[in-house]
Order: structure tokens, then sequence, then C-alpha cells
């Protein structure tokens, strides 16, 4: 082994050991923007991880999406939270009991994963373009899992912004939306 | 010159680009205001960091004070990591990463958590409701500029931006390939750095939002970052669309600096020229109008792709 894969193997369980501490954190405080924010620095790191190893666009493309995705958190928030301001603490855990079980299981069974697999060892030449090769295998063999979760992922919007909405398309063009320009609050029109 | 080598460069290189985007916005609103425009608005920028850098930092009761700070620095570190892709002369960049248009759009993505940030931390209303306002912002004009980038990299056949460049050479540049992508490009890099008609979230119907509570250095950071982040939008935009060091006559480099100082000087002008756009109103457009606009503008570039093989 030379000194370039040690000092990339340490760097690689360093942000590992990041991201199961912020993971961990997320759960030990009582703000739920720092909730947020601890678990977009957890996939960070992760997503550094994986561009040590080589996939510099999973990496890349997993701060961007994480990103994108924890601070969509934040609309939510708004659309749906209490108190959507202010820094009132309140608890992140709940249904501890069938948490711990679920969680527990989960452990047991990946690391049962981990150990049993008979994982294969890379000895074929790394692609020349690894970005086209995972962009290959993704849209060929694994395409209809990512059109079902893109589907439910689609679902789960329209049924959420459904929920939080209180001015749909009718109220603001009409109930035959007949009308050429949105009446909208606060906009003469 | 390359690597570590540059770092000092593009340092150098956006500093200057700040106090050029500060001084220019004084000008223009001094030509505006009708006031004798002379050589002192240099100084503009310099005294008012000065100013800022005598006052004392502000602070609240019950501040959130990790994710505030962190937020302050976030705004000012995120534009300067991105710009690590950016190429300074021909074959000269920091880091020309094979996925660099990919890393540029997602750590300017992280600039959403920054503005996010400092409008949370003071535990104060109008930050608040602008750190909420920019990330409304951003789900109007992320999506379009994500789809732009995508386009030059089809275009270009690959992420990495000195094959976009090179993809230009002797050839159109990409902005007159795709000059719908261009447009909303300048559009989404105004919004990204919330500038102009899309300053909504340090607007002063919220007695300056996100900023509201900043002070003394602080608000200097948070500043020169907003303006790093307008630099590096317009700096990227030449090796994207204005085929970066290419041109004639001029040595690579002084290309560079002219296309960029022009680019730049028209974002700027964006505030002096355009009112402030209502939020409800862009979201609307940037979903009905820009999103297809940006997809047919793809779905001809993939065709002209396809058939020049």
């Amino acid at each position: 082994m030379t000194a370039a894969v040690n000092s990339a193997d340490a760097l690689f369980l360093i942000f590992a050991a990041l991201a199961v501490w912020t993971g961990w954190r997320v759960f030990r405080t009582d703000s739920m923007v720092r909730a947020a924010f601890l678990l977009l620095a957890s996939f960070l790191a992760v997503a550094a991880t994986v561009t040590l190893m080589a996939s510099q666009f999973v990496g890349a493309i997993m701060i961007l999406m994480m990103t994108g995705e924890m601070v969509l958190m934040a609309v939510f928030m708004v659309m749906f939270m209490m108190n959507p301001g202010g820094l009132m603490p309140m608890q992140m855990v709940h249904q501890q009991r069938f948490a711990l079980i679920v969680s527990v299981l989960v452990f047991i069974a990946l690391t049962a994963m981990i150990l049993l697999v008979d994982w294969q060892v890379h000895t074929t030449q790394m692609p020349e373009d690894v970005t086209y090769a995972i962009g290959e295998g993704m849209m060929q063999e694994k395409m209809l899992v990512f059109l079902a979760a893109g589907v439910a992922l689609l679902a789960c919007m329209i049924a959420s912004l459904a929920l939080a909405l209180h001015r749909g398309r009718y109220d603001r063009y009409g109930d035959r939306l007949e009308r050429s320009r949105p009446v909208d609050p606060g906009w003469p029109g | 010159m390359s690597g570590v080598t540059a770092i000092p460069v593009l340092l150098i290189g956006l500093a200057v680009l700040v106090w050029f985007a500060a001084s220019l916005s004084s000008v223009f609103g001094a030509m505006l205001a009708g006031r004798p425009v002379g050589l002192t608005e240099l100084a503009v920028p310099g005294r008012g960091a000065l100013r800022l850098l005598l006052k004392e930092r502000s602070s609240t009761p019950m501040p959130d004070a990790l994710l505030w700070r962190l937020g302050v620095v976030l705004v000012f570190t995120v534009p300067v990591l991105a710009a690590v892709v950016i190429p300074l002369a021909p074959g000269v960049a920091v880091a020309d990463l094979p996925v660099g248009i990919v890393w540029w759009t997602a750590l300017m993505a992280l600039l959403w958590v920054g503005v996010f940030m400092v409008g949370w931390g003071p535990n104060s209303a109008y930050p608040m409701v602008g750190g909420y306002r920019f990330i409304a912002q951003a789900l109007a004009y992320e999506m379009p500029l994500a789809i732009v980038v995508i386009t030059v990299g089809l275009l270009a056949g690959s992420l990495r931006v000195s094959d976009i460049v090179a993809g230009q050479e002797g050839g159109l540049w990409y902005a007159l390939w795709a000059p719908a992508a261009f447009f909303v490009y300048l559009m989404s890099a105004t919004a990204q750095a919330f500038w102009g008609p899309f300053a909504t979230p340090i607007a002063s119907d919220l007695a300056g939002g996100v900023r509201a509570e900043l002070g003394g250095v602080d608000r200097l950071v948070f500043t020169v970052g907003r303006y790093a982040a307008l630099v590096v939008a317009a700096a990227f935009a030449v090796p994207l669309f204005l085929g970066g060091h290419h041109g004639p006559l001029l040595p690579g480099w002084l290309w560079i600096i002219v296309k960029t100082l022009l680019v730049l000087a028209l974002l700027v002008s964006a505030r002096w020229i355009w009112p402030r756009l209502r939020l409800d109103r862009f979201e609307e457009f940037a979903w009905v109008v820009l999103i297809p606009l940006t997809l047919v503008q793809l779905f001809v570039v993939g065709a002209i792709v396809l058939l020049r093989g």
C-alpha cells in the first residue's frame, strides 16, 4: 500500500465518522432547523466518501440534491408547522419504543448483509469515464426503479401541495378557469 | 501554472472584481441620481468596508449564534469554492474537475443554506422572512438554471469546463447556439445573487430582510459574499457561453478579463434599470414560462448535437 492510498483511507474514515456523528446529533438537538442542517451535514459527509470512491459525479450531484432537499424542508415547515419561525425548542424523537425496535432490526439486517454477502473484489480496469458508465447503468437496467421512484415522489408532492394550499387555480382563474388574468390578493386585476 | 499556484490569482481576481462591481454600482447610482460622477466612486466600496469594520457587530436576544455566524461564513466561502473550476487563462484553473459544471451548480446551491441560516439565526422576524423569501426564489430560478447548465454540457458533450471552452474553439459561441439558455442563465445568475430586481430577500419592505440584524464585520462579510456570488456567476458565463479565452488579436487571459467585466457590468446595471420583481409573480413566470422555454432549448440543442453527429 502506498502513502496516497493510506491518506485517502484516512479521509474516508474521517468523513464516514462525521456522517455518523452528525446523523446522531440530528436526534439530540431541540431545534428543527439545526436538525435539518445536521442531516444535511451528514449527507454532505456521505457525498465526500462517495467522491473519494472515484464517483465525482455522484458526489457533486449528492451535494446539489441534498442541499435542495433540506432547504425544501424549510418550505414544508412554513406549509405545515404551527410555529415555522422562532426558536421554540421541540422534541425531535417520538414513538421511541417502535423506532428503537425498527432501528435495531435494520442495523442487524444491514450488518448481517455486510458480513454475509460475498463481496466481489474489483479486479477489472476502472472505466475510462466513470460518469458515462454510471449514466449507462442507470438508464438501462435500473430505469424502472428510477421511473417508479419518480412517479411516487411526484404523487407525494402533489398531495402535500393539495393539503397545504388554501388557494388553488379555481380561486385564481374562476370556477370554469374563465379569467384570462388571475385574481390574487393584494394585486389589482 | 495550475492547481495550488492559481489560488492566489483566483482570490486576488475575485477581490478586484468585487471591488469593481461595487464601484460600478455606485457609479450607476450616481448617474441616475444626477450626481457628478468622478474617480471618488472608486473609493466608495473601501470607505463602506472601513466603516463596517469600525462598527461593533450586533447581537439580538437569544439568537442561534452558531447557525447565524456559520451562515455569514457560508455566504462568503461558497462562491469562492464554486469558482475553483473557472478558467483564469488558457489551460489555467485551480481545479479543472471532470464534473466542473455540476460542481459549480452544487456549490452555489449551498448559498441557500447560508442565506437561510443568516435569516434564521438572529431570532428576529424580518430576517427570517427574508430567508424564507430566498428559498422561494431558489424554487423559481434553480430549475431553469440547472436545465441551462445541462444544455451547455450537452452541446460540449462534457461536464468539464475546459472541454466546454474547447468546444467553442473556431466555431459559434454557445450563447449563439442556445440564446434562450444564455438569457435564462443571466436572469438566474442575478436571482442567485439576490441582486437588483431579485433583491427581495434583503428588500427595504422587510427593513433590510436577511441582513437587517447584521452589523459590523458580519455585515461586511455577508455583503462581500453577495458581490462574490454575482462576480462568480458573471465569470462562469464566459467559459459556458462566450467562448472562454477564444478571441482574435488579444491574448487569452485578456479576453477572459474583458468578457467577464462586460457580463459583470451588465448584471450590475440590472439593479439600476429594472424594478424589483414581486416574488410570487416571478415564481409563476419561472414555472410557466422559463422552465418550458429552457426545456425546448434543451431539445433543440439535443437535435443540433444529433444532427452534427
